[in-house]
């Protein structure tokens, strides 16, 4: 059971994790591009900025969260190495 | 000093730093040479991770492939990056805990099954031939460009450089050549970088100079840049000419490929923990990105730097064209290597860069007497003309060729480990020879790896008519062959061998297939090439993601109509949930 409740915990932070990524990529980047574009600041193109520079930040940014979010996940079920 | 005095000496001290540190990390045993003995530090292994996946064609090509295409070349900014999320949160803690050597090794222990095991060994055989023929490739022509030899003696030095500490460091000789080449190549690629921003906008943070104001007025660099561009007839810089459905599915088959590419995935069987396979990954984007990042602002400025070099004053004007006599010393630096053409038309003796393939702009164009576009320009030259267009020091054009250099090693070095591993290890050791010793399988990872490189070598001296080609397929192969059962391996218990191998090879055929349809590998294509014909508007750059698409279909379908895996199957899924 606390094997499964891990498993619950950590799907619903990959879930989470994965929607930032598609919105962030596909949804500002692509899909939502005209509409951010319409919107500059500082020298860019909202949608623009997204497309070549924001999502790579948030990406890294995500990779971090997740791995840190998930040591605590291991270890409030009892699962961490050490 | 001389250039080429000094690009020998930068080049050679490069060289001599692997080959020491090739010697100080030999392999003993197979652990250390597929996996370095599971002992990377994460932050090592994201280094090495960085080198290994930024090959020749992201140090040398794709700033420059940016700069033609604007706002399209996001699909390999995204796609590229965006891999190491996947990567990260759905393959790499797993196949970690998972705890063995290669990626075929986890298909056939979750799927039970020896012939899923030796399918997933042919895609990753296809998938890393054709990517390293390119590697290859890149290592000679660096070599011939800066150190101006023949490209096949500039190909021997590669392979024996890598045959060196390949065969005998393995896995963890690579490591640690992998980190010291990852700091050469961030080096020589950002300096460059600095600099050219800092002429063009006064701000030396190229992510920040991209959204600058230029100092020879115009106002921001991107406002300016849609400016100039769309003045010439090209398409807005920052809109880009294909279609969003295709930019969709591209930036979506690269990012699964890059998940699904064997060699990235089995540099997180190296580190100690599952924890640190997590970290890992976050380390390695953060490397990656900081070329990443800086890769668009160099295309957009050396994009605008080439434009107003050419097109001097205003358009239409008969004195506003760069007249071909008072052409900078870099154009005819580069009209040698035959990576600048200048051809003129109309034979006003000026040279003309414009879009001539823009219909409504011909009008135009044939008022101001031009007689079509008279400039060739390779993508290559943004990257590897920089310096010079700057007008940088010569020991900074002597870095940038040491940085090309180990950007190319670094991924071939990277590939033929997983071929040599696949080799030994998933064919030899599981299907041919199941009681060879540990010592013999280590020496027959060293002879295949030296195997794999004579044909590498091989590949790059006589590239295959559709080398252009391959990389669409490399990644497209990826996407559509190993990452879908990988991902249900451990996402599902119910997915069985079946389905895996059902899956595996439907992706496979329908994603070759289609590329061989519209590109023609080995015969000729069996339609044209264009957005009227693809499916759904799916370019075979793109289609990769379709593909993965009908792998998880086939493998989820086929598994629910024939019988569930064993016990054992499920119990090794239980345990690669958990870090311990």
């Amino acid at each position: 059971m606390k094997k499964r409740s891990h498993w619950q915990d950590n799907l619903r932070l990959v879930g989470l994790c994965l929607s930032i990524w598609f919105l962030v990529s596909f949804g500002f980047g692509i899909l939502l591009l005209d509409v951010l574009n319409q919107i500059e600041i500082a020298g860019f193109k909202l949608g623009f900025w997204f497309a070549q520079q924001g999502s790579i930040y948030v990406f890294v940014g995500l990779i971090f969260f997740y791995a840190r979010r998930m040591s605590a996940i291991d270890k409030a079920h009892g699962v961490d190495e050490d | 000093m001389d250039l080429q005095t000094l690009t020998y000496i930068v080049v050679g001290a490069s060289f001599a730093l692997y080959i020491v540190i090739a010697l100080l990390s030999q392999a003993r045993s197979t652990g250390e040479f597929y996996v370095a003995g599971k002992h990377v530090h994460p932050v090592a292994n994201g280094m090495a991770t960085a080198a290994d996946w930024m090959s020749a064609a992201s140090f040398i090509s794709m700033a420059g492939l940016i700069a033609f295409l604007g706002y399209d070349g996001a699909v390999y900014l995204m796609g590229w990056t965006g891999g190491y999320v996947l990567l990260a949160l759905l393959l790499a803690p797993y196949l970690r805990k998972f705890g063995k050597f290669t990626v075929p090794e986890f298909i056939g222990d979750r799927y039970d099954s020896q012939a899923a095991r030796v399918v997933a060994v042919v895609c990753l055989i296809v998938i890393s031939f054709t990517y390293i023929a390119g590697q290859m490739r890149g290592v000679g022509i660096v070599f011939s460009r800066f150190l101006n030899v023949d490209i096949s003696i500039g190909l021997m030095i590669g392979m024996a450089i890598i045959f060196f500490y390949a065969v005998i460091g393995g896995m963890k000789g690579i490591t640690y050549t992998q980190v010291a080449q990852y700091c050469v190549l961030i080096f020589a690629y950002t300096v460059p970088a600095v600099f050219i921003s800092l002429q063009v906008t006064g701000m030396p943070v190229p992510q920040l100079a991209f959204g600058s104001e230029v100092t020879s007025g115009g106002g921001f660099l991107l406002e300016k840049l849609d400016r100039v561009v769309t003045d010439l007839g090209f398409a807005a810089y920052t809109s880009g000419s294909k279609s969003r459905v295709d930019v969709f599915f591209i930036t979506m088959a690269l990012m699964i490929g890059t998940a699904g590419l064997p060699h990235v995935i089995v540099r997180f069987f190296t580190v100690p923990r599952v924890r640190d396979a997590r970290m890992s990954a976050g380390w390695a984007l953060l490397f990656i990105a900081i070329l990443y990042t800086t890769a668009p602002a160099v295309g957009a400025l050396a994009r605008l730097n080439l434009t107003e070099t050419i097109q001097m004053g205003s358009v239409g004007e008969s004195d506003g064209n760069l007249a071909y006599e008072d052409r900078p010393e870099w154009f005819k630096t580069w009209e040698d290597t035959g990576l600048l053409g200048f051809e003129d038309k109309n034979g006003d003796g000026r040279i003309q860069y414009y879009n001539d393939a823009n219909a409504e702009f011909d009008a135009k164009a044939a008022a101001y007497g031009w007689n079509g576009n008279e400039l060739r320009v390779d993508n290559d030259i943004i990257v590897l003309a920089n310096p010079e267009i700057a007008g940088l020091p010569d020991w900074v054009v002597a870095l940038v060729a040491a940085g090309g250099i180990a950007a190319a090693l670094s991924t071939a070095a990277g590939l033929l480990l997983v071929i040599s591993a696949a080799v030994s290890h998933d064919l030899l050791k599981s299907v041919f020879a199941r009681r060879i010793t540990e010592r013999n399988e280590l020496t027959a990872g060293r002879i295949s790896a030296a195997v794999a490189i004579l044909l590498a070598g091989y590949l790059g001296y006589n590239p295959p008519g559709f080398v252009a080609q391959v990389v669409a397929l490399a990644f497209g192969l990826a996407a559509a062959s190993l990452f879908p059962v990988v991902l249900l391996g451990i996402f599902t218990f119910r997915v069985n061998k079946h389905g895996a191998i059902a899956g595996m090879l439907s992706g496979l055929a329908f994603t070759v297939g289609y590329i061989i349809y519209f590109k023609g590998v080995f015969v000729a294509p069996f339609a044209v090439n264009s957005p009227e014909n693809w499916l759904f508007g799916i370019s075979p750059e793109g289609i990769g993601a379709l593909g993965a698409l009908l792998n998880f279909a086939v493998a989820i379908s086929v598994s629910a109509l024939t019988p569930p895996p064993s016990a054992e199957v499920r119990e090794l899924v239980e345990r690669i949930r958990v870090p311990a």
